[in-house]
């Protein structure tokens, strides 16, 4: 057991505890805070495994803006705790044992790929920045391109939704 | 140094959870929140296989992914602050119907 393998165990046990107080707190504002918690240790693995850009971008735009915007939507709106309805407990039903077999197919089905997967070890050596800007930049331009305008018509109709109705 | 699958099996694992919350939660904000949670979990597995094999394709498609989800998130929750104003509540199973 060497120390990036504790390392990763501490930071998966911080994202599956996140995720499971996602679940279970009432309250949107605590949810939200539980997500950023999963944010920031995802950030951590980013920077295990050496993909360094991937982690500063989580943080900033995952962590930063996009729960920011969550957390003002519900401050906005002044949410309250949620309240248990009838259907529910369906969900419960036939919902967690679909959702944990879903897990299970999904986690049984990677340790079962040996070659691909299994013999190829983490080695931690960092991405060079450089070549990513050189690929998103070069190879992926048009795609990165369509984002923008894909970006611009979020805007748009953000403001379209939100904006409060003139009297007309 | 740690084994690539630690990071796949963590990735469906944390996917799952977003299916549980997506399924459970009654808040409009919450499942939006579990979308999110989906999402990383597959940047995850996007980040770990690009570090395998020292190709940064899959780097470059999860910015795209947290682009999307920029965009996403933007949308969403003007949407969402639009159903609060004609509704009156965050709770999916009152919003029921197309037109009121």
């Amino acid at each position: 057991m060497n120390a990036p393998v504790i390392i990763f165990f501490v930071l998966a046990a911080m994202c599956v505890i996140g995720a499971i107080s996602l679940i279970l707190q009432r309250h949107p504002i605590h949810s939200a805070l539980s997500l950023i918690v999963v944010m920031v240790a995802l950030a951590g693995l980013y920077l295990l495994m050496g993909a360094e850009f991937v982690a500063a971008v989580q943080i900033i735009v995952y962590g930063g803006a996009i729960m920011v915007l969550f957390v003002f939507v519900i401050m906005l709106l002044n949410a309250g705790a949620e309240e248990r309805t009838n259907v529910s407990k369906l969900a419960g039903f036939a919902g967690i044992p679909l959702a944990v077999a879903l897990t299970g197919l999904l986690a049984a089905a990677v340790a079962r790929s040996e070659d691909a997967v299994q013999a190829a070890t983490q080695t931690g050596l960092p991405a060079p920045t450089k070549a990513l800007a050189n690929l998103l930049f070069q190879d992926f331009v048009y795609p990165f391109e369509l984002t923008s305008f894909l970006i611009l018509v979020a805007i748009l109709g953000a403001i379209v939704l939100a904006a409060p109705r003139s009297e007309s | 140094m740690v084994p690539t699958h630690y990071y796949v099996i963590l990735s469906a694992i944390l996917f799952g959870l977003g299916v549980i919350a997506f399924i459970f939660k009654r808040n409009i904000i919450t499942i939006f929140m579990s979308i999110e949670l989906m999402l990383n979990a597959v940047n995850l597995a996007f980040v770990a296989f690009s570090q395998v094999w020292h190709r940064l394709d899959g780097q470059v498609f999860v910015l795209f992914v947290i682009v999307v989800a920029a965009a996403e998130a933007a949308v969403g929750l003007g949407i969402i602050i639009m159903i609060t104003r004609n509704r009156k509540t965050l709770n999916v199973e009152d919003v029921n119907l197309l037109k009121l």
